[in-house]
């Protein structure tokens, strides 16, 4: 990008003009999201030249990535470790307390059975009291990072988030194998 | 050129002058061509008032070929030559096609995509596809009265990208400057949404000829967000017929039947499930060539009954979808019905029935594709005025991966991400000294590379060696606004690189196209080059009055120097427009397009700022710049 690289490079959250914090007002990240693709999409320049066809195709995706990065909480909440330059560790290589695993392992294997038994109604339960769960996390690690930042601790709680995020993913693929 | 342009979106430089383009309805089954004519969109009709183009191509000994209803008369009698639902076959292999049979086609394996064998030749589905378009084409310059700008062409939203890239050549073929692909549900929500002022989340349940959609959009301030998207490729308004065309063979008790009694009895069987749509039951008489003869009734009991799987095989994916944009049954608002095969009442039903709403049916099915891909070419083509400052966000329908060890897909992409956009994964290699990589760039959303589709496949080489997972190969997908994928790997230690738009496996290659587009000079009495001649000048004016406009507007971000720079190739390009010498216009643009980027680039920085205006974009936390490492692609 020749033209205006320092915008084009900016942080996600600057690029909204947003803070950079986990809690987040999303209407305004909604809005400033369309306000910006209504200046740069393709379909703005669908008859102009090669050239600025291409910078309005790239402008357009750093702008989707932005908004899809802040939009999602456990993106997010990496996001900012990244900013901070916090290594999260990976899942696989990165011990998980013991309890924890355990209630991972329970989780697992009540989707699982539910899922041999076929029972649609079930998942959604399971659907649900996972999506609770899971706001109350988000809830905590905002502490961690916007009120009394620990970013060890904060990278610790996202790790956790990252095996929930993936269950949660794991037991709408089984409604929509139960449906077909 | 716009970009000049782009100090006040959605106005036009040169508002006086109405650029002509189309909204083009490719169906399975009926296409359609719509404009915008005096701020209305309408569906352009033939010289007899019909609307209605049948998506029916009859080739002839001679090599040419009729299009529309005089084809469709003569499917009977000649269903070898005679192709209908082509759109089924795009960027399809013959392992593809099920009940290939019980189609009266001479099928042949082609490069990339299957062949049909008729008396012209060997045609691939793209150019049976290009034939359909040209008429419409002609049809449209006919009433509109001169060369088109350009075409937004409407594809399912389900369309994989060998099917999209497909369409796109049929319409290079066709002669048709594309101006985007458009997704028919996204194409009925811009005709609905902009016609009802609404907001709001709504679905558009698309039952088309052959292909089924369904999308999951968000309406709010002129902005159409497309949150999902699913659907079955195939599976469409013909599937009811061979329903009802199995259901005669039983009941009649027919014996096998020759190609033509084929064709005969699914047209009655068409015939018949239209008139089930005002009627509670359908008589179906036929005398075949075999001698024997069919007298049977059809209710909407038995229709509904023998097409109950087909029904509750659309419902599936409308589950997926409205999980997928994490949203239930009771908060959506409305449920646009798109396409001929929603009429039939068991479907109104069942749709009906699962949103517990009644579905939204005031604008013509068959046309409101048509018309909202009109409004958005109005748009594109720069016609649009202040108030028309609306914009589709659509997203790309299977995800996007690359084959791994094993067999296995790495998704790149996943499924209903925002277009466009681009991601990029690392790899390595898993041998000491290698210094090549394959590349298998696969769609779906299915873990083994065997259950996906394949699109392309790509080498990088010229890796320096070095032992096994030393190197850093970086694979960048890249999805535009049209929904097509390009793909690049660069290994990161040299710099070594390879790329390819995806295209070859399934689609077709450039020098394929240029072969097909010369044979087509052959039968087309048009003269393209003239054409070409006639649209450069036309370009070259605009860009002309575009520079003049910018300059106007914002000459102060140009230094005296380039500004005599720029002024010099104005004087140049006008010269070379005195003469009819393409090529030279061309150059003469070139070189001003060159001239001019920089400005332009400053201007669409400016744009930017104002879109920011009062909010300290610049003031960058240093710190935090300097922290991120490249995150994006």
């Amino acid at each position: 990008m020749e033209f205006n690289a320092e915008h084009f490079n900016a942080d996600h959250f600057s690029l909204f003009d947003l803070p950079p914090a986990f809690r987040l007002d999303a209407a305004l990240l909604d809005r400033r999201y369309l306000e910006l693709q209504s200046q740069i999409h393709p379909d703005r320049f669908a008859s102009a030249s090669e050239a600025e066809r291409r910078h309005s195709l790239q402008w357009a995706t750093r702008v989707n990535e932005a908004y899809q990065t802040l939009k999602k909480p456990l993106s997010r909440a990496k996001y900012l470790l990244h900013l901070a330059a916090h290594d999260i560790g990976s899942e696989s290589n990165t011990l998980m307390p013991v309890d924890f695993l355990i209630e991972q392992m329970e989780w697992r294997e009540a989707v699982a059975e539910v899922r041999a038994a076929g029972e649609h109604h079930e998942l959604e339960h399971l659907h649900h009291r996972l999506k609770r769960d899971l706001l109350e996390r988000y809830e905590e690690i905002a502490m961690l990072l916007d009120d009394q930042p620990d970013l060890e601790q904060a990278a610790d709680r996202v790790r956790r988030l990252m095996f929930l995020e993936k269950l949660l993913v794991e037991i709408d693929e089984a409604m929509a194998a139960l449906e077909e | 050129m716009a970009l000049l342009q782009i100090a006040e979106p959605g106005e036009s430089a040169a508002p006086h002058q109405h650029r002509l383009a189309v909204g083009i309805d490719l169906g399975t089954t009926n296409s359609l061509v719509a404009t915008v004519r005096s701020g209305l969109a309408v569906v352009i009709s033939d010289e007899l008032g019909r609307p209605l183009l049948p998506s029916v191509v009859r080739y002839l000994p001679d090599g040419n070929c009729d299009v529309g209803y005089e084809a469709q008369a003569r499917q009977a009698i000649d269903p070898r030559n005679t192709i209908a639902s082509v759109k089924r076959f795009m960027g399809r292999g013959l392992q593809d096609i099920v009940q290939r049979e019980a189609l009266p086609y001479l099928f042949d394996e082609g490069p990339g995509m299957l062949r049909l064998n008729t008396v012209a030749g060997r045609k691939s589905p793209v150019e049976v596809s290009a034939e359909i378009l040209r008429v419409l084409r002609l049809r449209a310059e006919a009433s509109l009265g001169g060369p088109l700008v350009g075409a937004v062409i409407t594809v399912p939203a389900y369309f994989d990208d060998a099917q999209r890239q497909a369409t796109k050549d049929a319409a290079r073929l066709a002669g048709l400057p594309v101006l985007r692909l458009l997704n028919e549900p996204t194409a009925a929500a811009v005709a609905y949404g902009l016609d009802n002022a609404s907001e709001g989340t709504y679905a558009v349940y698309d039952l088309g000829g052959g292909t089924f959609d369904i999308s999951i959009l968000r309406l709010s301030r002129g902005i159409f967000e497309v949150l999902a998207t699913g659907g079955d490729s195939a599976l469409g308004g013909d599937d009811f017929d061979h329903r009802i065309f199995c259901w005669l063979l039983e009941a009649a008790q027919l014996k096998p039947l020759s190609v033509e009694d084929a064709r005969m009895l699914l047209t009655r069987a068409r015939e018949a499930k239209e008139y089930l749509t005002f009627h509670g039951v359908a008589p179906i008489n036929a005398r075949l060539n075999s001698g024997e003869v069919v007298d049977l009734t059809l209710t909407t009991e038995i229709f509904a009954e023998i097409t109950q799987t087909l029904v509750a095989k659309t419902i599936q994916p409308v589950k997926k979808a409205l999980r997928d944009a994490g949203l239930s049954v009771a908060e959506v608002k409305g449920v646009v019905m798109v396409g001929g095969a929603t009429r039939m009442p068991q479907v109104q039903r069942a749709v009906g029935d699962f949103f517990r709403q009644e579905p939204l049916n005031n604008l013509d099915p068959d046309k409101v594709v048509a018309i909202g891909a009109a409004t958005q070419a109005n748009l594109l083509a720069g016609n649009g005025l202040g108030g028309d400052n609306w914009l589709l966000l659509d997203v790309i329908p299977l995800s996007l991966g690359l084959e791994t060890m094993g067999g296995l897909v790495e998704k790149i992409i996943p499924r209903n991400s925002t277009i466009p956009t681009a991601r990029a994964q690392e790899f390595t290699t898993f041998r000491d000294g290698q210094t090549a990589l394959a590349v298998h760039v696969v769609q779906g959303e299915r873990e083994l590379v065997s259950d996906c589709r394949s699109l392309a496949r790509f080498e990088l080489r010229g890796i320096p060696p070095m032992v096994a997972g030393a190197a850093r190969i970086r694979v960048t997908f890249q999805v535009d606004a049209d929904g097509l994928l390009a793909v690049t790997a660069r290994e990161q230690t040299v710099g070594v690189e390879a790329s390819i738009v995806v295209k070859p496996s399934y689609g077709l290659s450039d020098d394929e196209i240029a072969g097909m587009l010369k044979d087509s000079m052959l039968h087309v009495r048009d003269d393209a080059l003239r054409r070409a001649l006639k649209e450069s000048q036309t370009d070259a004016q605009r860009l002309i009055e575009a520079v003049r406009s910018a300059i106007d507007t914002d000459g102060e971000l140009l230094s005296v120097e380039e500004r005599s720079r720029i002024e010099h190739d104005v004087s140049n390009l006008q010269a070379a427009l005195l003469g009819d010498n393409r090529r030279q216009i061309m150059l003469a643009m070139d070189d001003l397009e060159a001239d001019t980027k920089d400005f332009a680039a400053r201007r669409m920085d400016k744009s930017i700022r104002r879109a920011f205006s009062g909010r300290h974009i610049n003031e960058l936390d240093s710190e935090v710049a300097a922290a991120r490492t490249g995150e994006h692609a």
